[in-house]
């Protein structure tokens, strides 16, 4: 028998469906391909929240800031295709404050350390250490493992289905 | 809450069918052809076999997970990190109401010699209860021939990321692990690393869905990815959780591909709340104060979060942390 792998697109995806003798704020249930549609380019929305972690979903639209982090970060592309670019930085340029990426003034003047390209269903180490920024030539969405910090949007009310009715 | 200091015993064999049977504590372990009997003393109860062996692996690999893994609506054990609860009854109101609910506390290691011991001596060649029912044998009908591969897997777990120089290394054809049938439509390349000179091996990316697709076994997870105590765990899940677990602390989904139905119930009662299908994209938190099982009609990818912070179940419990995750303000 052949089968048939469903997967979502910021063009195409369906969403699944809440029906529940609940608050339905308790389960945050979102999308990500909505969210990142209705999101602006490279802003960081938090779908998930677990105390200080989060993940959150960026829509990658040409060149990003660039961003650094107190701590490895990790980056799953759900849909098209990015390219992280990776630049060294001096032990006092890493951010020292508690966690989540911030975003530079520009991009660091350390050493190039490569790039990564990635594409659908790869996941990608953003390490300590270095500043990192994501270009797209055609919109794509990423999942971004992480912390919660200053560049960590957080609009539950927007993103999130609060009525028990179809997702 | 006293720990006692049981181990398994086993307490007879049965010659029609040549199963044994097995006591750990006050509970007794019995199966026949097609079901696997429990008894304590206060009351007994049946669970069919397969979904009863199912769960009982699963346990095993999952160090007994986080919180409540329920068997079905009756038995099934609770994780307190080091000591296990074994209970039948305790979070059913028909059970409690009758006053035949009954718990008892083991050290971790002595219920999990326990549950190996059965599952060794109750699945036989040719039936894998970690696989998915459409890929594996029976176990119904009289003990066969002693399986002699491992019957246990336990996580797949990075310490920081999965194929790092020196980290659990990702599935692959070459250590002979297949893409699964119900992924064969799926496109697989590998991302593209271009490291400069200098700072070859600290630049790293996988193809995480060729990982989940090369997965044998189902509702079994693996750690891809630590950031501190937050876990990114993958798994592929293929017709029904065998177990309904009870959260001791919020956990979250992402669907990765294809859908997942899930029943919600009280987590203390079990009485049912509802249910969620998630479909690919979809994100969806599991607060701390519910149980869950899902049910996958085609094989699916999920992503779990957890947060694996020490004692964390323990500020759940004392209410100091709310049993849902997110403050909408």
């Amino acid at each position: 028998m052949a089968y048939k792998t469903r997967t979502g697109s910021l063009d195409s995806y369906d969403k699944g469906l809440i029906e529940l003798n609940d608050d339905l704020r308790k389960y945050a249930f979102s999308n990500i391909f909505e969210v990142a549609g209705n999101a602006q380019p490279f802003e960081r929305v938090a779908v998930v929240q677990n105390l200080e972690y989060v993940a959150e979903v960026v829509r990658s639209e040409g060149e990003s800031p660039w961003y650094a982090a107190p701590h490895d970060e990790f980056a799953i592309v759900m849909d098209g295709e990015v390219t992280f670019h990776f630049v060294k930085l001096e032990d006092d340029q890493v951010p020292g404050h508690e966690g989540g990426a911030i975003r530079l003034g520009a991009k660091p003047n350390g050493p190039n350390m490569g790039r990564v390209k990635a594409r659908r269903g790869h996941q990608v180490l953003l390490p300590q250490g270095a500043a990192y920024q994501l270009v797209s030539a055609k919109p794509s969405v990423a999942i971004l493992q992480t912390v919660d910090g200053p560049e960590t949007v957080k609009k539950w009310d927007e993103i999130c289905v609060l009525k028990g009715e179809q997702a | 809450m006293s720990v006692l200091d049981a181990t398994v015993k086993k307490v007879g064999t049965d010659e029609s069918t040549g199963y044994s049977s097995f006591q750990l504590g006050s509970f007794t372990f019995t199966r026949d052809e097609y079901f696997a009997h429990v008894t304590w003393p206060k009351g007994s109860h049946i669970i069919e076999i397969d979904r009863f062996l199912r769960a009982m692996v699963r346990d095993i690999g999952w160090g007994f997970f986080y919180g409540w893994i329920f068997f079905d609506d009756i038995f099934g054990t609770t994780n307190h990190y080091g000591t296990v609860d074994v209970f039948a009854g305790s979070y059913d109101k028909g059970c409690k109401d009758a006053g035949i609910d009954f718990l008892e506390t083991f050290k971790a290691e002595a219920v999990s010699e326990a549950f190996e011991t059965i599952a060794k001596d109750w699945i036989s060649e040719g039936y894998d209860p970690l696989n998915a029912p459409l890929e594996t044998g029976t176990p119904i009908g009289p003990k066969g021939k002693e399986r002699t591969d491992p019957l246990l897997r336990a996580f797949i777990a990075a310490e920081r990321m999965l194929g790092l120089e020196g980290d659990t290394p990702t599935r692959s054809e070459e250590a002979g692990q297949k893409i699964n049938r119900a992924f064969a439509d799926l496109e697989m390349d590998e991302p593209e690393v271009e490291c400069e000179e200098g700072f070859e091996g600290q630049l790293h990316a996988i193809n995480l869905f060729d990982h989940i697709a090369r997965s044998d076994v189902t509702w079994n997870p693996s750690i891809s990815a630590v950031t501190r105590a937050n876990i990114c765990c993958v798994t592929s899940e293929e017709h029904m959780l065998p177990v309904i677990h009870g959260n001791d602390r919020n956990e979250w989904f992402i669907q990765l591909t294809d859908e997942i139905h899930w029943n919600i119930a009280d987590k203390n009662s079990g009485a049912p709340r509802g249910r969620i299908v998630m479909k690919a994209g979809d994100v969806c938190a599991m607060p701390a104060d519910i149980r869950h099982q899902g049910f996958a009609p085609k094989r699916s990818m999920l992503m779990v979060m957890e947060n694996g912070t020490p004692d964390l179940e323990k500020r759940y419990a004392s209410g100091e942390l709310k049993p849902y995750p997110v403050d909408f303000g």
